[in-house]
């Protein structure tokens, strides 16, 4: 497939999506597929948000504009709501629902979204909308930092990747950490079933 | 081994557009380098630094950008392939420096990069650095993606030495934080024995030697022009009765616009990748023969004025547009793909692609996320005794480190900003024009950078404010990089000398000088009124370890985590409304700390009215 696919993926720091994005662009490389990838990680330790464009085929740009995302991961439902003027009425999303609330909502400045109900708003507008709670599934596989894992693994499994989702899951066993292996693939195989789960 | 030392020719690996650019310095036989860390270009002397520690390649990280590039300097005109690498605003730091040295020359490769940073990602402003080509006549390359950018450098060194004089490599955010897929080259083996040879009339920039020098550097620029005019970095793509000419980022952004629009036999791209001096000839032939000419770059019209010089000289009456109403392309901020599609179909007149994104208008308001200091910062500590003590009646005057996030609310401990030192020399004349009390603030690295010189300015005018220097043991923001008063040891680095802060302090003639442990409040808040009293220039050195740092030390112990009882906790929320710490969090309306994010700094436990903090049992 040389057809471009935008891909973008918005987290709050620390959720570790650089490491998701960097495990796609892998893949790519492994299935001789060409692909650029940007990220926007300069505050990703103090709590901002981290955005990051995986681009595969026949494209040039490293970043994505508004409406013009194929596919949407967010790894926090209140940023995936902050980013869906990235899709268009063709895009896929896929949402964790583990809600991570910014500070300015603790101090009074700011009301946090009924993700509900805003979802259900907004999922007729797109073509797919997947929601998972990543965050419980991550704990699930024995820690919660896996939750990049469980969302690749729910993207795995929506097909919208232009290769299989085994080549993602060697990726992980190569490019991730030993340590983490074990528990990473789980949170994969987790994020795939609550995917298939909920797409039904 | 490091990964980018790989040595396997011909290997596609996915590489960040900064690690890319250290490849390529490394694989053009690189021997001396030198930085002062800034984003976007930090990851290219993050690396660089790394592999220093098991090469014979020597980096350091100067105390700023000056010292980098006369460092590098020293060596380049020693015959050693050398790199400079900041940030745009370095530059300008670094700026006294390079203009002379423009005139001196070098004999082994010196590339200076410049990262400029378009929309200010993380800056204080988005100047754009190809003027600084301009103003000191030196040659400039500029890659269009992470793979060319290996190359590029790779050719500025060659093209260093042909000139024996530095080179400009500019790049943008999105090449420096853009990966793609690079191919490996052969690695060049490394000369690291210089030899300096002297030349007075040569190296020795009195006036009567820069004559001869500057004579020199109008000839140089002469044999500049004339490679950049058939150099295969200056490129045109396509044919067709439209034109436009690019450069950088914008590159893709044009190529994917031609390709989206449909219109690859109606344009030609003129894409300037050695772009100073500017390739008249080239530019000349490349209009010939175009309806309509379009510029597409990023930041200042720099090319535009080029081009329409070059058109003006020619005689050529074919309109010409960049940035303006017509084109809706600005000198403000990022260029993204839309923006440059929408450009190129406005100004020839052909239809663009619809794209409507997903209507949210009617989703309720997405509360802000704005970076904020860490859980258990001890800037935050710092930040809430000082204001305990003065309120909002100071002026705070601050500098550029972690320590600017102190500007949002709850702390709001920030008033005045322009760039790296300005919080010292800034703070003089705030006390001297108000007469308020004014206490400013700066950190270690940031101190050894810029702050120093201010200091001795304030001591010797007897300047009347309190400087506070936050000093957390390392360059923080852009990744724990070393400075000049960070304990080596504590890194296993024994090779390096730390100078100590408080010595320096007392040693530029402070006569009121304390250290406080800052998550101590009390203390700290005792030691801060008598600095603040004091008449003159007082110092108060507030040392506690960057947390996220201390973590990655060996010597790291875990601290005894904390929570809120319930029932003692009367609400008040003073932990939260003057602390924000991202710890706490609400549940059903009470507050809460979140295990996973406290590290147990102990601030908010001496915060609460109703001591509701307490220690976790264990750890």
């Amino acid at each position: 497939m040389r057809e471009a696919l935008r891909l973008i993926v918005v987290a709050v720091g620390g959720q570790g999506n650089l490491l998701a994005s960097r495990v796609l662009g892998e893949a790519a490389v492994a299935a001789g597929m060409p692909v650029r990838m940007s990220e926007i990680h300069g505050m990703a330790q103090r709590g901002g948000v981290v955005e990051s464009s995986v681009l595969f085929g026949d494209v040039h740009s490293t970043i994505i504009s508004d409406g013009e995302a194929d596919v949407l991961v967010g790894f926090e439902p209140s940023e995936t709501l902050r980013a869906l003027k990235k899709c268009n009425s063709g895009s896929v999303v896929i949402t964790n629902l583990g809600e991570w609330p910014p500070f300015t909502v603790a101090i009074g400045r700011g009301t946090y979204p009924d993700i509900g109900a805003s979802l259900q708003t907004v999922r007729g507008r797109v073509r797919r909308l997947i929601a998972i709670d990543g965050t419980a599934l991550a704990i699930r596989a024995g820690n919660a930092m896996a939750l990049n894992m469980v969302m690749l693994g729910a993207l795995s499994q929506a097909r919208c990747l232009p290769f299989g989702d085994d080549l993602v899951r060697r990726t992980i066993e190569e490019k991730t950490k030993p340590a983490f292996r074990e528990v990473n693939l789980r949170a994969f195989d987790l994020g795939y079933d609550a995917a298939r789960d909920a797409s039904t | 081994m490091h990964k980018l030392l790989t040595d396997s020719p011909g290997e596609r690996m996915l590489m960040l557009g900064n690690e890319a650019i250290a490849r390529g310095a490394l694989e053009a036989g690189l021997a001396f380098g030198a930085a002062y860390p800034g984003t976007p270009s930090s990851e290219i002397s993050e690396n660089l630094f790394r592999i220093s520690r098991e090469t014979d390649l020597y980096f350091e990280f100067s105390t700023n950008e000056k010292i980098a590039l006369e460092i590098t300097a020293g060596a380049a005109v020693s015959g050693l392939r050398s790199m400079a690498v900041m940030k745009h605003v370095g530059i300008n730091v670094a700026a006294d420096a390079l203009m002379t040295l423009a005139y001196v020359g070098v004999h082994g490769g010196l590339v200076i990069l410049t990262a400029d940073d378009p929309y200010m990602f993380s800056s204080q402003n988005e100047q754009d650095n190809r003027y600084y080509a301009k103003l000191s006549g030196l040659p400039m390359l500029e890659p269009s993606s992470g793979n060319e950018a290996k190359e590029m450098v790779k050719y500025g060194f060659d093209l260093s030495e042909e000139l024996q004089e530095p080179v400009l490599f500019r790049t943008t955010t999105r090449i420096n934080h853009s990966s793609d897929v690079v191919v490996l080259g052969e690695m060049r083996d490394r000369k690291v024995q210089g030899d300096f040879r002297k030349n007075p009339f040569r190296y020795v920039t009195v006036p009567a030697v820069s004559r001869n020098l500057h004579k020199l550097l109008l000839e140089n620029y002469d044999k500049a022009l004339a490679l950049a005019e058939t150099s295969p970095w200056n490129r045109v793509e396509g044919d067709g009765p439209w034109g436009i000419v690019c450069n950088g980022v914008c590159f893709s952004y044009v190529q994917d616009a031609v390709t989206d629009l449909n219109i690859q036999d109606r344009v030609r791209v003129l894409r300037l990748g050695f772009s100073h001096p500017l390739p008249e000839r080239r530019i000349q032939e490349f209009i010939r023969g175009c309806e309509k000419v379009l510029i597409v770059e990023e930041g200042e019209p720099y090319l535009e004025e080029g081009v329409k010089a070059v058109a003006q000289e020619a005689g050529f009456t074919v309109p010409l547009r960049g940035k303006g109403a017509e084109t809706l392309l600005s000198r403000l901020f990022e260029y993204d793909p839309a923006m440059v599609r929408r450009a190129v179909a406005r100004y020839f007149g052909c239809g663009d692609k619809a794209v409507r994104p997903v209507e949210t208008s009617d989703i309720p308001e997405i509360p802000q996320r704005p970076p904020n200091l860490c859980a258990g910062c001890p800037h935050r500590a710092t930040f809430y005794s000082i204001r305990k003590v003065l309120g909002d009646d100071a002026v705070y005057p601050t500098d550029i480190g972690c320590y600017t996030l102190g500007m949002l609310p709850p702390l709001s401990m920030a008033d005045f900003l322009i760039c790296m030192g300005s919080s010292v020399g800034t703070a003089a004349g705030f006390s001297r024009a108000t007469g308020k009390k004014v206490v400013s603030f700066i950190g270690d690295s940031t101190f050894f950078h810029s702050g120093l010189p201010g200091l001795v300015n304030a001591v010797h005018h007897n300047h009347n404010f309190t400087l506070v220097i936050l000093d957390n043991g390392t360059t923080a923001m852009t990744g724990h990089q070393p400075h000049p008063g960070v304990d080596a040891e504590l890194l296993g680095l024994a090779e390096y000398t730390r100078v100590d802060l408080e010595s320096v302090v007392r040693g530029l003639g402070v006569r009121h000088v304390t250290v406080v442990e800052p998550l101590k409040l009390k203390k700290s808040q005792e030691a801060i009124r008598q600095a603040v009293d004091f008449e003159g220039v007082s110092v108060i050195i507030s040392r506690e370890l960057c947390p996220l740092y201390a973590r990655t030390l060996p010597s790291y112990r875990k601290r005894r985590l904390f929570r809120v009882v319930p029932e003692k906790c009367k609400d008040h929320r003073a932990c939260v409304n003057d602390l924000g710490c991202p710890a706490f969090y609400l549940e059903k309306g009470r507050v809460q700390i979140n295990e996973n994010v406290c590290v147990g700094c102990a601030v908010c436990a001496q915060v609460c009215p109703e001591n509701a903090i307490v220690p976790l049992k264990s750890v």
